[in-house]
């Protein structure tokens, strides 16, 4: 594939391999967070952390959209699906996530609930314009990559008079979840959690710009390099991070630069700010509540709000107890060192978010790298 | 609903369309059931519901795909499939000219492969309670003597082979669901096996591995066989042959084109002094123009299905957990 295989090149791996096992001290360990799980699914796919020298570890951060989603907010799509007969679209991985007693919206599928998967919002809207006898709500989940695309359908479905559509609105916002990182008691006070340097996420970038992480090298002295999320942009940032903290810099530098700019792109950001507005507070799955780091719609497009529409009330629900997926999603846990993991918690049977999307950093251990957790002879 | 409750508005869609389609000596005969004469040797049977939405789609039909799904599986034993049988589940209201297409599909393709269809049924369902049309064929057939292919067969050492690209048939199809439609030259491998099977065993009769990788694709397959064994793999990204358009539809969807199904790919393990041969007799078919030798049987009591990635690095390739969703960024 052109402008693909480019970024896959097992020669130029290998070379920046070399180069980063060159420039290691190896004096010393190399902590850094990976915040996307985008960059978590190429390092475990392509098997990047093979080619790191074992100084060098990545620990996977909560930047998967589907893993931080909190159960009461999934719960809210099941009653919209299950109780108020409405069309729920969302998208792929959402499906699986883990809910109360046990449900999930696949789960809610087979029980008859009129759940489809999408691949994008405006799909969701066209199911509504097909089906205008029928309640329709669009389950909107992800970081800043997927909110300008809801924000649009939300302005599409208005300038249409559409009646029957409405959206769930569960974007949340990176800023505010890498500043959470760094106050953790974990990070800031225990150092338990040593992290040297984040590998900034890409396709979030690309709508804010590498401008926003200017206040976090500046106020917590960490390095960030936004990346790419193919194989090489993960390596070459890698070697970026390692060449900052060596020289003993914090710079936000773009690894990104053929698609991210300093200001993002500033047309996405209008519309959701015409269509958004902060919660002041949120709920994160493994993160607890965390202020200012979500969105809900503006009350001027409030019949498209389906917790306005459906008079929703939310409830926390707490996660499994055996789970670790809090602790993993901040970095302090390995998926191994979760006493459920690979045992009662698997990619079929999740108990935890993590274990769901192949971003998750347990699923991408389970389904990648669990080989590695055993002796393994070669013939 | 009279076309399936078994007076002569069935009799006259048997008659009419069935019979003309698939014309041989043991339906003309008009019994319940088909007789024929048992050759010698260890029989094999399979049987296979089929179930595809869309019903049609590039490069074949549920029709033919029922055909050749049966067939494979029989042929997967190393057999010489004999007869079919099928049996329709029709939808009240499916319009007699696409049951007509795709009977004259599975007509054709059952003449093609020589294995003719020898005794079938059919019932119609309520409209809502089907899916346009389901079909079950059953097939069987005689393994040569001194062949012995197994799931269980596969030794540390031998080599894993793959017929050709892998993922056509999943890409095909989902181009054409209603929620996903997309642009695609690519067609359905969907394809006999049987002469493939054949050409195969009478190069190196030792062949101790054979499965075709439909649903939940070659990664599915080779961790069946994995844990069937009791063995390990260790594949080469690299060698896996994949079109560029399917790999390309692949990572725009977001999926894995080795868990994407085949209906016409089969993989096979040898032993490793058999494998040059296998490899250019495979090669040297119509159906294995593409085949290559993916990776090695490993000694591994986990039973890990290992793959050395094109990026130089090491993983798994697990089964697969449910469906493939794709993932949302």
């Amino acid at each position: 594939m052109k402008y693909i295989d480019e970024f896959r090149d097992s020669n130029i791996a290998q070379k920046i391999a070399d180069r980063i096992c060159a420039e290691v001290d190896p004096a010393r360990q190399y902590s850094f967070m990976e915040f996307c799980g985008g960059h978590t699914h190429a390092i475990a796919r392509y098997g990047v952390s093979e080619l790191l020298p074992a100084n060098v570890r990545m620990i996977h951060g909560p930047g998967c959209p589907v893993c931080v989603l909190p159960i009461g907010r999934i719960d809210h799509a099941l009653t919209l699906a299950l109780e108020r007969n409405v069309i729920v679209c969302t998208y792929g991985d959402t499906m699986r996530v883990p809910a109360s007693g046990g449900m999930s919206l696949i789960k809610a599928k087979a029980r008859g609930g009129d759940i489809r998967m999408v691949y994008s919002a405006s799909d969701a809207l066209r199911i509504a314009q097909e089906n205008p006898d029928r309640e329709v709500v669009f389950f909107a989940i992800g970081f800043e990559t997927t909110t300008p695309p809801t924000a649009l359908v939300i302005r599409n479905a208005q300038a249409c008079g559409l009646a029957n559509f409405s959206v769930l609105c569960c974007h949340v916002l990176t800023p505010s979840a890498i500043t959470h990182i760094f106050e953790s008691p974990e990070v800031r006070e225990y150092g338990t959690i040593p992290i040297d340097g984040f590998i900034g996420p890409a396709h979030v970038s690309i709508v804010i710009g590498s401008q926003p992480y200017v206040q976090f090298v500046e106020q917590y002295r960490k390095p960030v390099v936004i990346a790419g999320f193919e194989p090489l942009d993960v390596m070459q940032a890698i070697l970026m991070l390692i060449r900052q903290v060596n020289e003993g810099r914090s710079d936000v530098e773009n690894e990104f630069a053929r698609a991210v700019t300093a200001h993002g792109n500033v047309t996405a950001q209008a519309l959701v700010s015409e269509v958004f507005e902060l919660r002041p507070s949120f709920e994160w799955r493994g993160l607890g509540e965390v202020p200012y780091s979500a969105l809900r719609i503006r009350p001027m497009f409030a019949r498209f709000d389906a917790e306005r529409r459906y008079d929703l009330v939310y409830k926390p629900v707490p996660d499994n107890k055996a789970c670790e997926c809090g602790a993993i999603l901040r970095g302090v846990k390995k998926p191994t060192d979760c006493k459920i993991f690979g045992t009662v918690c698997t990619p079929e049977n999740p108990m935890g978010s993590c274990m769901v999307s192949s971003e998750g950093a347990c699923a991408a251990h389970y389904s990648y790298g669990r080989f590695k957790d055993s002796a393994v002879v070669i013939a | 609903m009279g076309h399936g409750a078994g007076g002569r508005a069935s009799a006259q869609l048997i008659e009419e369309l069935f019979l003309a389609a698939f014309d041989n000596e043991w339906l003309r005969q008009g019994n319940d059931q088909a007789s024929f004469a048992a050759p010698l040797g260890r029989m094999v049977m399979a049987t296979d519901a089929h179930v595809v939405s869309p019903l049609f789609f590039p490069g074949g039909d549920i029709g033919c795909l029922s055909v050749h799904g049966t067939i494979n599986d029989v042929a997967m034993s190393g057999a010489q499939p004999l007869y079919l049988s099928a049996s329709f589940i029709i939808e009240e209201g499916f319009p007699l000219s696409e049951l007509k297409r795709i009977v004259d599909s599975m007509a054709q393709a059952s003449r093609a492969a020589g294995v003719p269809i020898i005794t079938g049924d059919t019932k119609v369902v309520e409209r809502g309670k089907g899916d346009g049309v389901f079909i079950t064929t059953t097939g069987v057939g005689v393994i040569p003597p001194g062949i012995v292919i197994d799931g269980a067969g596969a030794r540390p050492g031998d080599a894993i082979f793959v017929s050709g690209t892998v993922g056509d048939h999943g890409v095909a199809i989902m181009s054409k669901r209603e929620s996903l439609t997309f642009e695609t030259e690519i067609r359905s491998d969907t394809a006999a096996l049987h002469g493939l099977v054949a050409h195969m065993l009478a190069a190196v009769p030792a062949i101790h591995v054979l499965r075709d990788p439909t649903r939940g694709g070659l990664a599915t397959t080779l961790n069946e066989i994995a844990k069937q064994s009791g063995v390990g793999m260790e594949l080469d990204e690299a060698a896996i042959p994949i079109a560029s358009q399917v790999d390309a539809a692949c990572e725009f969807l977001g999926l894995d084109p080795l868990y994407v199904a085949n209906e016409g790919k089969l993989m096979a393990i040898c032993a490793p002094e058999s494998a040059e041969l296998l490899l250019s007799t495979m090669r040297s078919h119509p159906l294995g123009i593409n085949a290559a030798r993916i990776g090695t049987v490993t000694d591994d009591p986990h039973g890990f299905v290992q793959m050395r990635t094109r990026f130089g690095g090491r993983r798994m390739v697990d089964w697969l957990s449910g469906e493939q969703l794709p993932r949302i960024c």
